[in-house]
Formats: C-alpha cells, structure tokens, sequence
C-alpha cells in the first residue's frame, strides 16, 4: 500500500505515453464513447418497444445474455477475428458496445413499462399525441430507471475495458498488466485503486443523477 | 483450400486432457465461490435487515465491492494471496456475496406479514418462523439471486487469467498468444456451455424447492 502511494506520488510515473495520466485519458475517452454509441443504439429501441408495450421478452432476454457472455472471451474473439476487426480499437469498441446495450435498453424498456397507465391515459385524455406523451410523460417518469441503465452500463464498460488491456486494448488496465510483467507490486495495486476509484466515481455520480430526476418525477 | 481455423475437433479429441483440466478449475472456483457468497449472505442479511439503516449499510457495501471490476479486484486480492486459485475465488466469493446479500434482503422483506403473523399466532419462536415460513418465502427471490450469481461468475473466472488461474480464461490466452483459433473458440464455447448448464440446474432446483409458485403460475 505504501508502495502504491509513492509509486503515485512520483510524478514520473504520471508522464510519457504509459503514464497514469494517458492510460487514465484513454480509459475515460473509451468509455464516453463507448457509452454514447450504445445509448445511440440502445435508447431508442428500449423506449420504443417500452413505449408501443411490444417486445418484452426480447428485452429481458438481452439483458440475461448480456450477463452470461464471458467478456474476456469475447474481446480476444474479436481481435482474432479478420479485418475491420483484429488487434485494433475497433474490436475493443464493439466489445464494449456490445455489454452496454444490455441493461441500457432493458432498463429503458422497464422504465417506461412501469409508468403509471394513468398517467398516459390522462395525457392522451388532453390530446397528448402518441410522440408528446413518450416525450413529455412517459420518459420523465421513466428517467430514474433510464439512468440506472446507463450507470450499469457505465460501470460494466469501465470494467470491460480493464480486461481489454489483457487483449488489444489500452487504459489503466495496462497499467495492471504492466504490474504484472515487472513483478512491480506498487504498480499494479496503484492501477487497480485507479480503475476502482474511477468506476466508483461514475457509480456516484449517476446515483447523483438517478436521485435528482426521481424527485423531479415524483407526483406533487 | 480455405482451411477452417475456429473448428478443430482434433483439438478436442487431443487435448482433452488440458480441457479437463480447465473445466475441473472453472467449475471449482465457481462453485466454492458461489457457495461462499450464499453462506455469508444469509446470516449477514437475516442480521441486517432488522434495522433499516443497517441493511442498507450491507447493501451499499456490497454496491461499491460490485463497482470494483475484476481485474482490479483479482490484483488487489493478489497482493494478500499472490498467485493462487484462492485470489479467484475470494474475489468472485465477493461478487457473489454483494448479489446475494441485496437479493436475500429483498426477499425476506418481500415476506406476507400475514404468514409471519399467523405464524406467530401458531406460537412460532424466531428461529422457528424464519427457518420453516420466512425462509421458504423467500427462497424463490434468494435462488434468483444464486442463479445471477453463478452465471456471472462462470464469466468472470475468465479474467482470474490474469493471476494464472482463470479456468477456460487460461485456454483462451494462450490460444491468444499463440493465434490458436481453435482454442480460443473451443475455450469460449465451453465457458457459455458451463454457464448455461448450471443455471438449468438450478432452474431444476427452484422448480422442485418451490413446488407452490410453480403451481400458482400454471
């Protein structure tokens, strides 16, 4: 532990292309992008079907083998596979895609199926049009659940892209998997509390949020 | 020709042996793990649910432990237990215990207070209401939890590879050094097949250990 700490606090380690401070970059920037490709493709379908009440069955199941695909096995799948993908970032970002959309489109499809039927007959009652009340009813009371999709995601994608560093990928896992090859003690436990603190933070943050929009949902 | 590099029966037939090898490790290490995560979590949470703020203590504890991805987990184990099956298994036991935990906790609050009155009506004592009426309620919610369990820890075994004991996850990164299609496919497939294999075992188990729900919903 005492070696992690100066491992940290010796600026040397934080510089050059696999320094704490680039692999923390990365890490973040593959994650970001990751999570929005597969809110791109996710949300939509998750609240539509959620939204026209169709479709539950698949949702639930994607969910199911999203949990029970081994992700380290796909990932060297993937950069085994022939061109576009191979040891590349296009296999790392696929794989990654690939685990979040789960739990973003079930829990977008849960959340929108658990909105108070009331609610949306109240609002076609007004004249509400199919389109206003996803938007204006149904996805306002669905948020909290919503977010908590995109939280899972966000944490399984930060974890994922750990084990990419096994494979083709970059990030703070790399930092590990240096650790690792140097026999460096120091080095791996600093990199693992790294990649802790880092899904730890995103975990709160998005709890931050979830809490938020449940109490802008909740009926006055 | 184009040969097929990702089916090699051959592969199977020869190397059976190392195949043998991986699975005895994979489902060891699964299921000690597993096992550990269902025996800490019911006396924890059947403990903590007696007080709100405690139970919601074990669950945050157990939300934060889950955040932690495995690869940081294995190595931060592996400083205490080095390279050992034993860092696997602690980590995943960990993972387990933090869905178990929040699953028993739900499932024992999910109870009737009807049953738990009536029982006590009866003159059921603690121990006797929750070992012969609270449990047995809450058993359909606290196997779904053992069924999310297994499954994920099947799949996170894999990553143990990066202590040397990953179970298939071994097969997996030596086929990948080595551009050992075959391998890799062989390894994943079997790791899916495991996963899939176990959880309908279970599903068996909450079938028969829960003939009452299955009668309602038929």
């Amino acid at each position: 532990m005492r070696g992690a700490i100066d491992y940290v606090s010796d600026s040397t380690n934080w510089q050059g292309a696999d320094g704490l401070a680039a692999r923390l970059g990365e890490h973040v920037q593959i994650t970001v992008i990751t999570v929005v490709i597969a809110c791109v493709v996710a949300l939509p379908i998750g609240l539509w079907l959620g939204h026209v009440g169709r479709g539950g069955a698949l949702a639930t199941n994607v969910s199911y083998i999203g949990r029970a695909a081994p992700t380290y096995a796909i990932l060297v799948l993937l950069a085994l596979a022939p061109a576009p993908f191979g040891s590349n970032q296009t296999s790392t970002v696929t794989a990654l895609v690939l685990f979040a959309v789960p739990p973003i489109l079930t829990n977008a499809y849960v959340g929108i199926r658990g909105v108070d039927p009331d609610a949306v007959d109240a609002a076609k009652g007004v004249g509400m049009t199919s389109w206003q009340v996803l938007r204006r009813v149904e996805l306002p009371l669905a948020a909290p659940l919503v977010l908590a999709g995109m939280r899972v995601a966000t944490t399984q994608v930060i974890a994922t892209a750990t084990i990419a560093a096994l494979v083709a990928g970059g990030g703070l896992g790399r930092i590990i998997t240096a650790g690792f090859a140097r026999q460096d003690d120091a080095q791996l436990i600093a990199g693992s509390l790294f990649v802790a603190t880092l899904a730890l933070l995103a975990e709160g943050a998005f709890a931050l949020g979830q809490r938020r929009s449940a109490r802008a949902a909740r009926p006055i | 020709m184009s040969r097929n590099d990702w089916i090699c029966p051959l592969y199977v037939t020869q190397r059976s042996e190392q195949l043998m090898g991986a699975f005895t490790e994979h489902l060891s290490i699964t299921l000690v793990a597993v096992l550990a995560g269902v025996v800490f979590a019911l006396p924890v949470a059947v403990l903590a649910r007696r007080s709100a703020w405690l139970s919601t203590g074990v669950v945050s504890v157990g939300t934060i432990v889950y955040t932690i991805p495995s690869v940081a987990l294995f190595s931060l184990i592996y400083a205490f237990s080095g390279l050992s099956p034993t860092t696997v298994t602690i980590g995943l036991a960990l993972y387990s215990l933090a869905i178990l935990l929040s699953n028993t906790l739900d499932g024992l609050a999910a109870v009737p207070a009807d049953a738990v009155d009536a029982a006590r009506g009866m003159g059921y004592g603690p121990w006797r209401l929750l070992v012969a009426v609270e449990l047995p309620l809450a058993l359909p919610t606290i196997l779904a939890g053992v069924r999310i369990a297994t499954v994920s820890t099947v799949a996170l075994v894999t990553v143990g590879t990066v202590v040397g004991f990953g179970g298939f996850g071994d097969l997996i990164a030596t086929g990948f050094r080595a551009n050992f299609k075959a391998e890799v496919l062989t390894a994943s497939v079997a790791t899916v097949l495991l996963a899939l294999v176990l959880d309908g075992v279970l599903l068996a188990v909450q079938r028969i250990a829960t003939p009452w729900s299955r009668r309602r919903s038929a």
